[in-house]
């Protein structure tokens, strides 16, 4: 192999390291503050100047998945000393554990529109991008402008009609209309995207399946679908990543069965200024996102095809 | 095993007509060229022979059976395309096996032919190699083996060495041919490249501009071209072909070119005005004696053979004469063509005059 750009000089190489470096710690610094932050006691959390060496604690955690009652120092008495490490915790600042929270629930709900919407955008798009890929469809080009139109605005701007639709629909604070709201928005970028992969696999493997006896619908699924796990795969990324940390929505049509965990973990906070088990949320909360992209990445850094065909 | 008929086959894309009312018939057993130059609609008349495009009109029979209308996976052939289209996220096993899952065969059979074919094909080794490994000889080995696996009435190959290196192609192209005498299926081969057609086919097709130009052996279609077209795009060099003023009709054994008589076999056709006069460049010699005249402006050097370009008062002329015979550039020599293998062509139509030499070839195409 021969480059023609000479190669960089020791100088070069250490200012590219310092500013590769220095980018890195800019962008994770708040992540590694916030994941500190929910291991810290309330009064470490607002402390000042801030601590970056303190005590590790659970409690933000403890809080996060439980709601508690102040008692005063007689009844807890009564009560008899703490009977898990958990009621222990609590039992420091006067109170006892009255039951879990929400953020649980939250979660779920989370999971259930947040994956469930990215189902729903790939499987819609994979075949919309299909047809308009392999077919001579009327208006293609008008249609795919229109796809892509729809987002050409903010979704927030349409925020007011959407409200007023789904309350006349029944949908508000439901996971289907989430799950619906969340697939419209991604549907079109899944499309494009989509369509762009699929353009890509050379059609003479369809047709070579169609003659090899298999319908039209199996020439897709077994030989289409494989060549473009890589296009589905970082398309299910994106898709996932905007319903997963979608909040404006959320917080409009969603307070009770389906609230989503974005418009749920500022209200943990409450009046004791409970930054810890904030933080603690927002750390769970990017786990599921985080195992999704490292499961996926392998096809995201495979070739689309294996040099099969000639080109 | 088939006989393949095509009747007024024809198709449009949008204002474009790719193929006008295309009708031959391929014989069983048969290797059948499609020959013509890109874009003349040879690929599209092979696929809608295999179902990959329906036809604006017309019938395509396969063993008596009408199917222009029905799906690939109906009409029982296989196809080799150009890229070889081997499904790449499977080994060259599964491949090849592919075509028999689809039928359900059980995994012992397909086992069986799988080996069976990987055998013929000389590619026993590979089978469990994934097909991004292989070189581009044994990709298209497996592209046939996944053909002739299923053992179909028929095979369509669209170009199938043209994306092989050149010393390989000839290779593959002898294999090509002993693959098919040996299963004795009938084939039909979409080619540009005039040699390959000639070399490997039974029957040739000729096509430009969606039109069936000629149909027939390759050395009548050699011999007796149909048209200025089929005469130009077969041969290298190409055939001559003389202008010149004058008439013939039936009867008519010799035209007259700038004063001097050739010899033509006796006409058929009766046509005035702008004809051309058509030699192929070995029928072509020269000789003191001759009293049409031509000087040498070039000559080309091929081993046994030579190729001298001379300049005549009816144009160029390329004669292939043997390396043997001394000539000098600017020479002035006589010319002499081979009375028995002249056509005479209308240069407005392009068409060939019928004589009875042509009679036979052109009245069966």
């Amino acid at each position: 192999m021969s480059f023609s750009v000479t190669q960089p000089s020791t100088r070069q190489k250490w200012f590219a390291g310092v500013l590769v470096t220095g980018y890195a710690l800019l962008t994770i610094l708040p992540l590694l503050w916030i994941i500190a932050t929910g291991f810290k006691s309330p009064s470490d959390a607002i402390a000042y100047p801030p601590k970056v060496v303190f005590e590790p604690t659970v409690e933000g955690y403890v809080n996060l998945f439980t709601t508690r009652t102040r008692m005063s120092p007689d009844a807890l008495a009564e009560l008899g000393p703490p009977q898990t490490w958990y009621d222990k915790i609590v039992r420091q600042y006067d109170m006892v554990i009255s039951g879990p929270s929400r953020y649980g629930e939250r979660f779920l709900n989370s999971v259930i529109i947040g994956f469930g919407s990215t189902f729903l955008s790939i499987f819609l798009g994979t075949l919309a991008a299909y047809g308009f890929s392999r077919f001579r469809v009327p208006l293609k080009d008008d249609l795919m402008f229109f796809i892509l139109s729809t987002r050409m605005m903010p979704p927030i701007a349409v925020a007011i009609p959407i409200f007023l639709m789904f309350r006349q629909l029944g949908l508000s604070d439901t996971h289907l209309g989430m799950i619906l709201l969340y697939t419209a928005v991604n549907l079109s970028l899944s499309v494009w995207l989509l369509k762009g992969f699929i353009d890509e696999i050379p059609v003479e493997y369809e047709e070579a399946a169609l003659i090899d006896g298999y319908t039209r619908f199996q020439a897709f699924y077994k030989v289409v679908l494989p060549q473009a796990a890589t296009g589905i795969a970082s398309t299910a990324i994106f898709c996932l990543i905007f319903s997963w940390n979608e909040y404006a929505f959320a917080v409009l049509l969603t307070s009770g069965t389906a609230q989503t965990a974005p418009p749920f973990i500022p209200t943990i906070i409450g009046v004791g200024k409970d930054w810890p088990a904030v933080a603690a949320g927002a750390t769970l909360f990017l786990v599921p996102v985080m195992v999704f992209t490292v499961l996926l990445r392998k096809h995201l850094l495979r070739g689309i095809t294996f040099g099969a065909v000639r080109k | 095993m088939a006989q393949i008929r095509i009747e007024n086959l024809r198709k449009e894309f949008g204002s474009f007509t790719a193929v006008q009312s295309s009708t031959f018939t391929i014989e069983d057993g048969e290797f059948f060229m499609l020959l013509g130059p890109s874009g003349c609609g040879k690929t599209t008349t092979l696929r809608m022979m295999a179902g990959l495009e329906l036809p604006s009109s017309g019938q395509i029979y396969i063993d008596n059976e009408e199917v222009s209308q029905k799906r690939a996976s109906q009409r029982d052939i296989a196809f080799v395309f150009q890229m070889f289209a081997l499904y790449p996220h499977m080994n060259v096993r599964k491949n090849i096996s592919y075509p028999l899952i689809s039928q359900g065969f059980s995994r012992q059979v397909v086992r069986e032919k799988v080996s069976e074919v990987a055998r013929i094909l000389k590619i026993e080794d590979l089978l469990n190699r994934p097909v991004g490994s292989l070189s581009g000889g044994d990709r298209q080995r497996v592209a046939l083996g996944r053909a002739i696996v299923r053992e179909p009435k028929a095979f369509f190959m669209d170009e199938p060495l043209g994306a092989l290196d050149a010393e390989f192609r000839e290779h593959m192209a002898e294999e090509l041919r002993a693959l098919h005498d040996r299963m004795g299926a009938t084939t039909v081969y979409v080619t540009h490249d005039q040699l390959e057609a000639m070399q490997m086919g039974d029957k040739i097709v000729v096509m430009n501009h969606g039109v069936v130009e000629q149909f027939g052996v390759p050395q009548q279609i050699y011999d007796w071209p149909a048209t200025k077209f089929v005469a130009q795009f077969i041969g290298s060099p190409a055939m001559n072909f003389l202008a010149f003023e004058g008439s013939v009709s039936e009867g008519t054994t010799s035209v007259h070119l700038n004063g001097t008589a050739f010899e033509v076999p006796e006409q058929l056709d009766t046509q005035q005005g702008k004809l051309n006069l058509g030699v192929r460049p070995e029928h072509v010699q020269l000789s003191d004696a001759a009293t049409y005249r031509g000087r040498v402006v070039a000559k080309e050097y091929l081993g046994t053979t030579q190729i001298i370009t001379l300049e005549s008062a009816n144009g160029p002329i390329k004669a292939r004469i043997a390396s043997s015979t001394p000539v000098k550039i600017d020479e002035t020599v006589g010319i002499e063509l081979d009375a028995r293998k002249l056509t005479v062509f209308d240069e407005q139509s392009g068409r060939a005059l019928l004589s009875k030499a042509n009679r036979e070839v052109l009245r069966h195409g």
